[in-house]
C-alpha cells in the first residue's frame, strides 16, 4: 500500500483539506476587507439565507441550468453522437477531416477558443456574414443573447469529448446484430432507439455524467467571451462566485455558494457512481 | 437496396462535412488575422500578408517568459501527476485488498467534483500556507486536480497488461517496484503517453487555476498573461492577439500530433472512458 501514499497525502492536503475548509468557511463572516477580516465570526446559515434571497444568485442558477442544458445536455451530447453515428458511414477522408477539425477545438488552450468564438459571433463576425448570405438577420449574438453565445462556444469546443466516448462505445457493438436488426425491417431511426442505443446506454450515461459535471464548472470560457454580462446576463454560477469572493472580498459568502456547488457536483457524481455500479452487477 | 446504401452513404458524407466546416470556421480567423496587419473580426484574406504581427510579440515579455512559465508549471504538473498515478495503480490494479474498492469510488468520485467551486478555499488554504504566487504550490495543487482521473485512467491501462510476466519476475526475486519498472511500465507505456500529454493539454489551457493563484506578472503563464492584450485603451490589436494565440497553441498541437501519429490519438482515451 506504499507507492498509494505520494497520492492520498497530495489529495487529503490539496483536495481533502479545501473542502473541510470550505464546509468551515461557509458558515462564517470571513471576508478579505471589513470586520469579517479581522474577526471572523460563525454566522450559522445567513450566508445561504442571504443567497437565496437574493436574485442574482437564483438569476445565476437560472443562467447555469439553461448553459448545461443547451451547451452538454443538448449540444454536446447530441452532436457528439451524430458525429459518431454518421463516422461509421462516411468516408475515411471525410472522416479524417471532421475528426481533425472537432478535436482541434477541443484541444486549444480555453482562453483561445473563447477568442476564436468572440470574433465569429460578433456584430461583424463570420456568423452574422453567413446568415446574410442566406438572408437571414444577424445580431451582436455577445450582447443580444450572450448566454446562447457561451453556449455555442462550450458546444463548439467540448462536443470531441462526446464523439470520442460514443465513437468507442460504437464500435464494440456487434456488426451482425444491427444488420439482423435490419433483415427484421428494423431500419433507420427505429433500429437507432431500439437497437443501437440500448446498447450503448452505459457509455451515454457516463458520458451525460461527465459532460454535465464538466459544464458546471466553465469559468474561463465565459469569463473571457463576456465576464459574465452584459450586465449579469451570462453570469452563471462559477462566475457570480468568484465576483462576490474576490471582487467583493466576501470569502464567506463565496464558500457558501462553492459548497452549494460542490454539493450540486456531488449528487450528480453519486448517480453516476450508481448507475456505474448496477451496471456492472 | 445498394442504391438506398449509397444515398445514404452519401447523405451522411454530406452532413458531415457541412458541421466540419462550422467547425472550422473560427479557426480561419485566427490563421488570416495573425497574418494581416490591419485584422479586425471577420474572417478575411490579407490582402498583403505580413509577419509583422509574430515579430512585435517575439519578445521576452509577451511571448518567451510566459511560455517558459507555462512549460514549468505545466510540465512540473503533468509529471507529478503521472508519478503519483502510475504508483497508485499500481497496487490498485495487481493485489486484492478490501481497501481497494472504497478508495476507487472515492476516485471516482473527486472525478466529478468542480474543481471551480473549490478555487475560493483552495485560495483561503494558500494564504493561511503563504504558498498565494509560488510556482511550487500552484504545481501541487494542479497535479493533485488532476490526480483522479488520473489514477483512474492508469489503473484502466494497467490492468491490460498480463500479470503472469510479473509472477515469473517475482519468482526470479524481483520486487514490486522493481517488476513495476522493468516490465509493467515498458508494455503499458502508450497508455502512459496517452495520460501524460491528456494531462499536460488539460493543464496548458487551463486558466482560473493560476489566474487564482498567482499573481506576479512575472509567473503568469501564458493561458493568463493572454489578458494583457486587452488593456484600458479600447480595441485589442486584433492581428498580434491572433500571432500570440497560434504561438500559445503550437505546443499542445505538436503534442496532439505525436499523439496521434503514434498511438490512434484521441480515440484511445475514448475508449479508457467509456467504461
Amino acid at each position: 500500500m506504499l507507492p498509494l501514499a505520494p497520492a492520498i497525502v497530495l489529495m487529503l492536503i490539496f483536495l481533502a483539506g479545501p473542502i473541510l475548509y470550505c464546509v468551515y468557511a461557509a458558515f462564517t463572516n470571513m471576508a478579505l476587507t471589513g470586520t469579517g477580516a479581522a474577526n471572523v465570526q460563525f454566522v450559522g446559515l445567513d450566508n445561504f439565507r442571504k443567497a437565496f434571497g437574493s436574485s442574482a444568485f437564483v438569476n445565476s442558477i437560472w443562467l447555469t441550468l439553461v448553459f448545461t442544458l443547451i451547451s452538454a445536455i443538448i449540444g454536446q451530447n447530441t452532436l457528439g453522437l451524430g458525429l459518431a453515428l454518421l463516422m461509421r458511414r462516411s468516408t475515411k477522408l471525410v472522416r479524417n477531416f471532421v475528426g481533425t477539425a472537432v478535436i482541434g477545438a477541443w484541444v486549444l488552450p480555453e482562453v483561445v477558443a473563447a477568442y476564436l468564438l468572440s470574433a465569429f459571433l460578433n456584430d461583424d463576425g463570420t456568423l452574422n456574414v453567413i446568415l446574410n448570405k442566406i438572408g437571414l438577420p444577424g445580431q451582436d449574438w455577445l450582447y443580444a443573447a450572450p448566454i446562447i453565445a457561451v453556449s455555442i462556444a462550450n458546444i463548439w469546443r467540448g462536443t470531441a469529448f462526446s464523439m470520442l466516448v460514443y465513437s468507442a462505445a460504437l464500435s464494440e457493438v456487434p456488426k451482425e446484430i444491427e444488420e439482423s436488426a435490419e433483415m427484421d425491417g428494423a431500419a433507420g431511426v427505429r433500429r437507432l432507439w431500439w437497437v443501437t442505443l440500448p446498447m450503448i446506454s452505459r457509455a451515454m450515461l457516463t458520458n451525460l455524467m461527465l459532460i454535465t459535471l464538466q459544464t458546471l464548472s466553465v469559468f474561463g470560457l465565459i469569463y473571457a467571451m463576456t465576464r459574465g454580462g452584459p450586465g449579469t446576463k451570462s453570469q452563471t454560477l462559477p462566475l457570480y462566485m468568484y465576483e462576490q469572493a474576490f471582487s467583493f472580498s466576501q470569502i464567506g459568502y463565496g464558500t457558501a455558494i462553492a459548497l452549494v456547488m460542490l454539493a450540486i457536483g456531488a449528487v450528480f457524481s453519486l448517480i453516476y457512481l450508481r448507475g456505474l455500479n448496477s451496471e456492472a452487477a | 437496396m445498394i442504391a438506398r446504401d449509397r444515398i445514404s452513404k452519401l447523405s451522411a458524407n454530406l452532413v458531415l462535412l457541412g458541421i466540419g466546416v462550422l467547425f472550422v470556421l473560427p479557426l480561419l480567423w485566427v490563421l488570416f488575422a495573425s497574418i494581416n496587419r490591419t485584422a479586425g473580426l471577420r474572417v478575411e484574406l490579407p490582402s498583403n500578408p505580413t509577419l509583422e504581427n509574430f515579430r512585435a510579440v517575439l519578445n521576452t515579455d509577451t511571448t518567451y517568459r510566459p511560455v517558459l512559465n507555462g512549460l514549468v508549471l505545466c510540465g512540473g504538473a503533468a509529471l507529478l501527476t503521472m508519478v503519483c498515478a502510475v504508483l497508485a495503480a499500481y497496487p490498485l490494479s495487481r493485489f486484492k485488498s478490501k481497501f481497494n474498492r472504497p478508495f476507487l469510488l472515492t476516485v471516482l468520485f473527486c472525478t466529478g467534483l468542480p474543481i471551480t467551486a473549490v478555487m475560493v478555499p483552495v485560495y483561503g488554504l494558500f494564504v493561511q500556507l503563504n504558498l498565494v504566487d509560488t510556482l511550487g504550490g500552484t504545481i501541487m495543487f494542479m497535479a493533485t486536480a488532476s490526480l483522479p482521473f488520473a489514477i483512474w485512467l492508469c489503473k484502466t491501462f494497467m490492468d491490460g497488461v498480463p500479470i503472469s510476466l510479473e509472477e515469473a519476475a517475482w519468482v526470479d526475486g524481483a520486487g514490486n517496484m522493481q517488476a513495476l519498472r522493468r516490465i509493467v511500465l515498458p508494455l503499458m507505456w502508450p497508455g502512459i503517453a496517452v495520460v501524460l500529454i491528456f494531462t499536460f493539454i488539460g493543464m496548458w489551457g487551463n486558466f482560473f487555476v493560476p489566474f487564482m493563484l498567482l499573481l506576479s506578472p512575472e509567473r503568469l503563464p501564458a493561458s493568463v498573461s493572454i489578458f494583457t492584450f486587452f488593456g484600458q485603451y479600447g480595441e485589442p490589436n486584433y492581428g498580434q492577439l491572433a500571432a500570440y494565440s497560434l504561438i500559445y497553441t503550437t505546443p499542445v498541437l505538436v503534442l496532439y500530433l505525436l499523439l496521434s501519429r503514434k498511438l490512434g490519438g484521441a480515440f484511445a482515451l475514448g475508449g479508457a472512458i467509456k467504461g
